[in-house]
C-alpha cells in the first residue's frame, strides 16, 4: 500500500515530531510511506480568510504532489478536510477529484482503511482529548454531542489501545477552542478567551496531556498553557500511538 | 404598489420548485402504545401544571372549592360546573369587564402528551382573552382526549374552523431574568388540568 | 446603541471581554440553554428526521413563497384580516403608524417581534409621538435600560439581575436592592397589566403564517401576544415574507422542533393560531420584504431564510457565547445573524462573516438545518472579491499565496526567518502581534520535518 504523507505547512516547521510520528507509526503498520518533497500547505490559511480565488497555486502543486497514490494521510484533520472539500485545479481535475477522494487525516485512516484493533503503545499518563472541530463535525472522526446519534471516537478508539493512558471526561467534550485559523488575531480576544477556557477544563479534570488529531488547536492551547506556566503539555495524536516504553 | 413589486422579485428569485417531504413516517415512528395519560401527567407537571385525575364533577367542585375563597369570580365554561358565572353568558363582553376574574374553567378534547399541551379554540373559551386574564386557568379532559405527538394533534384539528385557538400547556411563565424560572408573567399563575375518568 | 455602530465586532468582542467573570456568567448561562436542548432533543429518537423534514418543507416554501404568499393573503382576506405589503423598513414602519394615526391612537403595546428590531420600530414611533411598550419581559427590560436585545429568544441574557433590579427601582418603582427574579417578575406583572388594560393597539410578530388556511400562530411563554391582541381594539401582525408555510399540518414539525431547539422546553405555553378577529376588533397583517426577496436571490444564501429564530445556533456559538449579542452590531446577533446582516449592507457588516472559527456546531444545532457555517465561508469570500477587506491583509494573503505556491520561497530562509512565517499570525515574532497578547509563539525546533526527512536513510519521495 503506497501511502503519501502529507505534512501541512505549520506542522513540518513547528512540530516535526509529530510528523515523524505518524510516519513511523504508518510504516509500523506495513505502509510503504512516501513524502513528496515538494509539498508546502493546503491553501486553507487564504480560503478560510476569504480568499479561495488565490489558492490555485497551492492546489496545483498539492495535485502534482499527490497524484498516483493509494492513500494520502495527514496528521490534522483540518488540512484534511481543506482538501476534501475545496481542492480544485484547472485541467487536472481528474487527478484533484482522485485525491479527494483519496486523503486521510490520520485516525480515520488508521480505523477505517487499516482497521487498527491493537497497538504495541504505551503512555500511562491522564489525557484528555480536544476534539478539533473541522476533524469532528467536518470529517466526522467522532460523534457531535449536538446530534442526535449514535456517539463514537475514533481517536478516543485508538487512544485506548494505549497502555496506561487514562483519558479524562471534560466538561464540554467538544466546544472549539477558538484557534480558527486567522480568527486567532483578529478575534484576538475572544480566541484567547476560548482557548483559556478549554484549557481549564482538562486541568480542573487533571489531565496531564492534553491530545488531539489537530495540531493546529494543539499550537493554541499550547500558547496558552506556556503562558500561564502550566506542566500540562500537549501531544499530537500520532507521538502517543507511537510511543513505546 | 409594494405588494406586486414583493411578489415579482420574490418570483424572479425563488429556486425551481421543490416537492414537500413525506410526512407519514414521523407518525410512525411514535409509540402509540405508551399511557398517554401518565405521560401527559409527568410532562405536564414537570412545566408547571397542577394534574388531577377526577371520577366526576363533584370532585372538581370540592377541588376548586377548596382552592378558592368563596364570592372570588370564577367564570366557567361547562355546563356542568352551573354554580359559577357560564362562560356562555357573558362571552359578548367586553374583555376588560374580565380583569377580575380569578378563576377560568375551560373544557377541551384534545391534549398532547409529549408536552402537556391542551388545544381550546375561541368556542371553548367564550371570549378570547378569557384563559389569559384570569389569575387561574383549569381545564378539563376525558382520559381518552390525548394523542402522543403533535403531529398525531394537527391530524385531528386538520380541518377544523376557529377564529382562535391554542395550544397551552402550563401557567404563564418567563426565564427573562437570569434564567431563572419564575411562574406568573402575565396570565395564569397556574394551570390545573382535570382529567376525567 | 448608538457608539455601538462604529466599531466592528473584534473591538467589541474585546470590550466584553474587559470584564472576564462576567465573560463566564454569560457563557455558563447559555450553555446551560444549550445543555437543556440537547436534553430536550435527544428524548426524541426521530430528532434529525424532524429536523429533515423541516428543512425540507422549508425549502419547499422557498421555491414557491410567491404562490403561498398569494395564497395566504387571499385566505387571511377570506378570514376577514386586512393585509398589507411592505417592500422596507421605512414602509413597513410607516403602515403602522398609519393605522395607529387614522384611529387616533397614541399609545401601543408590543410583543417579540425582531422584524420590528431590524425595522427599528420603536424609534420610528417614538419619533411619531406613539409610545410604544414592550411587553415581554425581557424586551421590556433591555427597553426601560434603553438597549436593544442582545439574544433573538432571550433579550436580556446579558443582564444580571441586580442589574435589572436598579432598573426596575428607576422605573417601576421596586424596592431598592431588590433582585429576586420571582419579585421582579411580579413587579413587571402588576405594571404590564396596566398597560394591556390601557392600550387600544397590540402589535405582535409572527412565528409561522399558513398558506392554506391564512392563520398565523404566535408562540410565547408569558401569554403577552395574546394578553395585547385580545384586548385591544386593532392588533397589527408584523411579519417578514418567509415565514409562510403550506399547510396547517406543518405546524405539528416546526412547533416541536422550535422550543425544544431554543430552550429545551417541549412547546412554549402558547402557541396561538390567530385566524379571524374577534368581534368588533381588526386583525392587520404586514408582509415585510425588507431584502429577503434578494437573498432569496442568492443562491449561495437563499437557505438562511429557513430560519424559525430559535436561538438555538447563538446558545451554542462559542463566538457568541463569549463576545455578547451586542457585539454583533445589528438585531440578530450570533451566527445567523451574521448570514443575514450581509445582504442588508456588505460594507458594514463585513466583519460578521469573519466573527466564527467555522467550528460548525451552529449548523447541526439549527432545527431546520440551514447550512450555517458554510455560508459564513461563502460571505468571507464575497466580501473580499466586492473589496470589503483590508488592504493590508490582501496584500498579505497575496504574499503567502506566492510563497505557498512555491516550494522553493517556501523553503527559503532558513529555520529562523522561512518566507512563510512573516505571514502566519501565530508565529510573527513581535510583540505588536495579537497572538502574543495571552500566548506564547510555538517554538521553532532545530530542523523541519522536511530537513530532517531529507537525512533519513531510505527516504521516500
Ligand atoms: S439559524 Fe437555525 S438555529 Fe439559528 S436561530 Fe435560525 S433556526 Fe434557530
Amino acid at each position: 500500500m503506497r501511502v503519501a504523507l502529507f505534512v501541512p505547512c505549520y506542522v513540518d516547521q513547528f512540530y516535526p515530531k509529530a510528523a515523524i510520528a505518524t510516519l513511523e507509526l504508518l510504516e509500523k503498520l506495513g505502509c510503504e510511506v512516501h513524502y513528496p518533497k515538494n509539498q508546502t500547505c493546503c491553501g486553507q490559511p487564504m480560503a478560510n480568510s476569504g480568499y479561495e480565488h488565490l489558492t490555485s497555486g497551492c492546489n496545483n502543486l498539492f495535485v502534482d504532489n499527490f497524484s498516483g497514490y493509494d492513500y494520502i494521510v495527514c496528521p490534522s484533520g483540518s488540512c484534511t478536510l481543506h482538501i476534501k472539500e475545496h481542492l480544485y485545479a484547472d485541467g487536472k481535475e481528474e487527478q484533484a477529484t482522485e485525491i479527494r477522494k483519496k486523503v486521510y487525516e490520520l485516525t480515520e485512516f488508521l480505523v477505517d482503511v487499516l482497521k487498527v484493533k491493537q497497538l504495541s503503545a504505551s503512555f500511562p499518563y491522564k489525557v484528555g482529548l480536544h476534539q478539533s472541530c473541522h476533524g469532528l463535525r467536518g470529517l466526522r472522526i467522532a460523534q457531535m454531542s449536538e446530534l442526535v446519534a449514535e456517539p463514537f471516537s475514533k481517536p478516543a478508539q485508538l487512544l485506548d489501545l494505549v497502555n496506561g493512558l487514562e483519558l479524562v471526561p471534560l466538561s464540554r467534550q467538544d466546544d472549539c477552542c477558538g484557534f480558527g485559523g486567522t480568527f486567532c488575531v483578529v478575534e484576538e480576544a475572544v480566541s484567547a478567551k476560548m482557548g483559556k477556557d478549554r484549557v481549564a477544563d482538562h486541568i480542573s479534570h487533571g489531565a496531564q496531556y492534553i491530545t488531539s488529531a489537530d495540531l493546529s488547536c494543539l499550537m493554541h492551547l499550547e500558547g496558552i498553557l506556556r503562558r500561564q506556566n502550566s506542566d500540562v503539555k500537549v501531544i499530537h495524536v500520532a507521538e502517543i500511538l507511537n510511543h513505546s516504553m | 404598489m409594494s405588494r406586486e413589486k414583493i411578489l415579482a422579485a420574490v418570483k424572479f428569485n425563488q429556486p425551481a420548485a421543490n416537492p414537500l417531504p413525506d410526512m407519514e413516517v414521523l407518525n410512525t415512528l411514535t409509540d402509540v402504545r405508551t399511557d398517554l395519560v401518565s405521560k401527559y401527567k409527568t410532562i405536564a407537571t414537570a412545566g408547571g401544571s397542577f394534574v388531577y385525575e377526577v371520577s366526576g364533577f363533584d370532585e372538581i367542585k370540592t377541588i376548586i372549592n377548596n382552592e378558592f375563597k368563596p364570592g372570588v369570580k370564577i367564570i366557567s365554561a361547562l355546563n356542568e360546573l352551573s354554580d359559577y358565572i357560564y362562560a356562555e353568558n357573558v362571552k359578548h363582553e367586553d374583555g376588560h369587564n374580565f380583569a377580575d376574574v380569578e378563576l377560568t374553567v375551560l373544557s377541551t378534547k384534545l391534549g398532547v402528551a409529549e408536552n402537556g399541551a391542551l388545544w381550546l379554540t375561541e368556542k371553548d373559551m367564550g371570549s378570547r382573552v378569557l384563559p389569559f386574564i384570569a389569575q387561574h386557568l383549569a381545564v378539563v379532559i376525558g382520559k381518552d382526549d390525548f394523542v402522543p405527538t403533535m403531529a398525531q394533534a394537527y391530524k385531528v384539528i386538520v380541518d377544523a374552523d376557529y377564529g382562535y385557538g391554542s395550544f397551552i400547556s402550563g401557567p404563564s411563565k418567563t426565564a427573562d431574568i437570569e434564567q431563572s424560572l419564575v411562574i406568573g408573567a402575565h396570565g395564569p399563575r397556574s394551570l390545573s388540568v382535570f382529567i376525567l375518568s | 446603541m448608538s457608539t455601538a455602530t462604529t466599531k466592528d465586532h473584534p473591538h467589541l468582542a474585546a470590550e466584553f471581554n474587559r470584564d472576564e467573570p462576567r465573560v463566564n456568567w454569560h457563557d455558563e448561562t447559555l450553555w446551560w440553554v444549550r445543555a437543556k436542548r440537547d436534553i430536550a432533543a435527544h428524548k426524541l429518537p426521530e430528532w434529525e428526521l424532524l429536523r429533515e423534514t423541516a428543512s425540507q418543507i422549508k425549502f419547499n416554501v422557498l421555491s414557491n413563497l410567491s404562490t403561498y404568499l398569494e395564497q395566504f393573503e387571499a385566505n387571511a382576506i377570506k378570514n376577514g384580516i386586512i393585509v398589507h405589503w411592505a417592500a422596507d423598513a421605512a414602509e413597513h414602519n410607516q403602515i403602522v403608524h398609519n393605522l395607529l394615526e387614522q384611529r387616533g391612537i397614541t399609545k401601543m403595546v408590543k410583543s417579540k417581534s425582531m422584524l420590528t428590531e431590524e425595522c427599528h420600530l420603536n424609534e420610528y414611533l417614538k419619533e411619531q409621538g406613539i409610545d410604544v411598550i414592550d411587553s415581554d419581559l425581557g424586551e421590556r427590560i433591555v427597553q426601560l435600560a434603553n438597549e436593544p436585545p442582545s439574544h433573538i429568544v432571550l433579550p436580556c441574557i446579558h443582564k444580571k439581575k441586580e442589574e435589572i433590579g436598579d432598573i426596575f427601582h428607576e422605573h417601576l418603582g421596586s424596592a431598592k436592592g431588590e433582585s429576586d427574579p420571582k419579585i421582579l417578575t411580579e413587579t413587571a406583572r402588576q405594571h404590564l397589566r396596566e398597560v394591556f388594560l390601557t392600550r387600544r393597539a397590540a402589535l405582535t410578530g409572527v412565528n409561522f403564517a399558513v398558506a392554506e388556511t391564512g392563520e398565523f400562530v404566535i408562540c410565547t411563554n408569558e401569554g403577552n401576544a395574546d394578553m395585547g391582541a385580545h384586548l385591544a381594539e386593532i392588533h397589527i401582525a408584523s411579519m417578514g415574507i418567509e415565514k409562510i408555510i403550506p399547510e396547517r399540518k406543518h405546524l405539528g414539525v416546526f412547533l416541536r422542533l422550535l422550543t425544544r431547539s431554543a430552550t429545551g422546553q417541549p412547546i412554549t405555553t402558547y402557541s396561538s393560531h390567530f385566524s379571524k378577529p374577534q368581534d368588533g376588533t381588526e386583525i392587520h397583517i404586514v408582509i415585510v420584504d425588507n431584502g429577503r426577496s434578494i437573498q432569496l436571490g442568492r443562491e449561495e444564501f437563499r437557505n438562511s431564510l429557513k430560519c424559525i429564530r430559535c436561538g438555538a445556533c447563538m446558545n451554542t456559538c462559542p463566538v457568541y457565547r463569549k463576545s455578547g449579542g451586542h457585539s454583533y452590531h445589528t438585531a440578530v446577533a450570533g451566527p445567523i445573524g451574521s448570514i443575514l446582516a450581509p445582504n442588508l449592507d456588505m460594507k458594514k457588516y463585513a466583519d460578521l462573516p469573519f466573527a466564527s472559527t467555522l467550528c460548525g456546531s451552529c449548523s447541526n444545532v439549527c432545527p431546520v438545518k440551514i447550512d450555517i457555517h458554510d455560508q459564513l465561508y461563502k460571505w468571507r469570500q464575497v466580501i473580499v472579491k466586492e473589496g470589503y477587506s483590508p488592504k493590508a491583509k490582501t496584500m498579505a494573503m497575496k504574499a503567502m499565496a506566492l510563497t505557498l505556491a512555491s516550494p522553493t520561497l517556501y523553503r527559503m530562509g532558513g529555520k529562523t526567518g522561512r518566507l512563510v512565517f512573516k505571514y502566519a499570525p501565530f508565529a510573527v515574532n513581535n510583540k505588536l502581534n495579537p497572538w502574543y497578547n495571552q500566548r506564547e509563539m510555538p517554538k521553532a525546533p532545530d530542523e523541519s520535518f522536511g530537513e530532517w526527512y531529507a537525512k533519513r536513510k531510505g527516504a521516500k519521495n
